[in-house]
């Protein structure tokens, strides 16, 4: 027996460096300095993890577990490695789903083994399975939707309650297996049956612009159910890991509800636009400025802030506005990028965008850090955003995104608007920055009007 | 399955669980906005730690639906890992400061 307890023991310290590495590595992604380095002290943890389950005790079934590591483990490297940056967010939201799915489906090999669990393990199976469940057909909806698969927003009177019905059926289930103090086929089935549907059910009805909040909640949900399988299978390094996702994620689904000035309960059960209606009104007219005296003004300015948005991003201009701005600075001009939290598809996925065209960190500036600045700037450069700089979100009570942090590109000396066409922005809403006096509108496709913007500064 | 030298009992392990949301919550509290999308990602990643649970489910399942089960969650839980892995690297090597850039 003292093989096997040396092999017990082995495992026990290897969860419990891999536990420790985890933590530490999510430590040092809250910098960016450290960040790159982080994740891979989290991933030695998972493979030593990994490496070691192999040797516990009692197991069989290695040629399946092998070839569904090796199957699961290449497609998701593959495609891991070719997703464009853009499209980052649904990849997030896939591998998320899997792991939920993951989850589900130890809760299911768990109630279906026919062992007497008791009502606490069967409670925490029961609580991973369901989570797990809606994790997974959420987080696949939820990548149907960002990657454009799925194009419409299902709404229909009364989904709330049909998704409750839902809800309270595969609780009721659940409860029996509980009470039963262990799982049978058919409730397993009806039970994840219904979770799987209740996934779908919830998520179509979000707007595309809600989804991040939407993704990051069903990541911090999976955490949570592998957590709670990790009671289930006695597994501490599970424990840890899905606990501290599970609170980060809740953390982090907060941070994004709040810049997008909506609240988790309103994302869930509303859709944006069910307030609409009020557009504003806006007195004034737009100017147009040529890109030629648009270069000019910001060639000769002392101080430029840029604004982008995720429209900057589809346009592909990000390298291009990066080399425009490196002219800028050979001139000795001071550049700066002003990130809203929601500028990209998710919080920070603009940093990431910028940092792919080489931009430093260092020169990218939150909203709270960069907003008091704009009143020293001569010349604040938006391009590709609308909302996020649209002052009626602090003047007007009636608009729908009344309320919502902005960036004050308004209170700049001049503004210079890059924009494809005259339209409301992805609200709806008319935007009141682009009718100031000081704001010029450059009409144009991003990438196209990046391209002038650098001709001109170089035939200066 | 009670070879484990620290089997968790009820109360340790609700120990754990609470000091780790904490350790969870606090981690992430002081992170920049910037890195919300690839820490997102990075703690996508980290729940990967399913797949061991899903290698001991399917390690101890004796009937063909524990088997299939199993595999579809050990392939799951792979894809998670090695998937949010990945991506998560790729979005950290890109960001650089003014100084190492070029």
């Amino acid at each position: 027996m003292s093989g096997m307890l040396s092999a017990s023991l082995l495992i026990e310290v290897s969860y419990y460096v891999a536990a420790f590495l985890f933590i530490m590595g999510l430590k040092k992604m809250s910098s960016p300095v450290t960040a790159a380095g982080g994740i891979k002290w989290a991933g030695l943890g998972m493979v030593v993890a990994t490496a070691i389950t192999f040797l516990y005790p009692d197991m069989h079934n290695f040629v399946l577990m092998t070839a569904a590591i090796f199957i699961g483990g290449v497609l998701a490297w593959w495609t891991g490695k070719r997703v464009a940056m853009t499209d980052m967010p649904q990849m997030i939201a896939l591998y998320n789903g899997m792991g939920g799915g993951s989850a589900a489906a130890i809760s299911a090999v768990e109630l279906l083994g026919g062992r007497e669990l008791g009502p606490v393990v069967t409670t925490l199976a029961v609580l991973g399975g369901l989570i797990g469940s809606v994790s997974f057909s959420g987080s696949i909806i939820a990548f149907g939707k960002l990657q454009g698969l799925i194009r419409k927003d299902f709404r229909f009177r009364g989904q709330n309650i049909l998704n409750l019905v839902f809800l309270a059926a595969a609780t009721a289930i659940g409860v029996t297996m509980i009470a039963a103090g262990a799982g049978n086929a058919n409730g397993v089935a009806l039970m994840f049956g219904l979770a799987l549907v209740l996934g779908v059910t919830m998520t179509l009805p979000i707007g595309g612009a809600d989804m991040p909040v939407v993704i990051s909640l069903y990541n911090a949900l999976t955490g949570l159910a592998v957590a709670f399988d990790g009671f289930v299978i006695d597994n501490a390094a599970m424990i840890i890991a899905g606990t501290v996702v599970g609170s980060a994620g809740t953390l982090l689904t907060q941070l994004m509800a709040k810049a997008m000035n909506r609240s988790l309960a309103n994302v869930l059960f509303s859709g944006f636009g069910d307030t609409a209606g009020a557009t504003g009104e806006v007195t004034g007219s737009m100017k147009a400025i040529e890109a030629n005296d648009a270069a000019i003004m910001m060639a000769f300015a002392e101080k430029v802030l840029i604004v982008p948005g995720y429209g900057m991003a589809v346009a592909q201009a990000q390298h291009k506005i990066w080399e425009f701005c490196q002219l800028l600075q050979d001139r000795g001009v001071t550049v700066k990028f002003a990130i809203h939290p929601v500028a990209g598809r998710m919080p920070g996925h603009m940093n990431v965008l910028l940092a792919e065209a080489g931009v430093p960190y260092d020169i990218i500036y939150d909203e709270d850090e960069i907003n008091a600045e704009f009143d020293t700037t001569d010349v604040a450069l938006v391009i590709g955003a609308n909302d996020v700089v649209n002052p009626v979100a602090r003047s007007d009570p009636s608009s729908p995104i009344f309320g919502m942090p902005i960036l004050n590109a308004d209170k700049a000396r001049n503004c210079i608007v890059v924009k494809r066409g005259q339209g409301a922005g992805f609200s709806g809403i008319e935007n009141a920055l682009f009718f100031l006096d000081n704001t010029r509108m450059l009409y144009g496709d991003g990438q196209a009007m990046a391209s002038a913007l650098i001709q001109s500064v170089k035939e200066l | 399955m009670d070879a484990s030298t620290f089997s968790l009992t009820g109360f340790a392990a609700l120990y754990i669980f609470m000091l780790a949301a904490f350790t969870g919550y606090e981690v992430i509290a002081k992170v920049p906005a910037i890195l919300h999308t690839p820490l997102m990602s990075g703690s996508n990643f980290v729940h990967g730690i399913v797949l061991v649970g899903a290698m001991v489910a399917l390690g101890h399942a004796e009937t063909p639906a524990g088997y299939i089960i199993g595999f579809i969650g050990v392939l799951l839980g792979a894809g998670n890992a090695v998937g949010g892995y990945v991506v998560t690297e790729r979005m950290l090597e890109m960001f650089k400061s003014s100084g190492e850039k070029k």
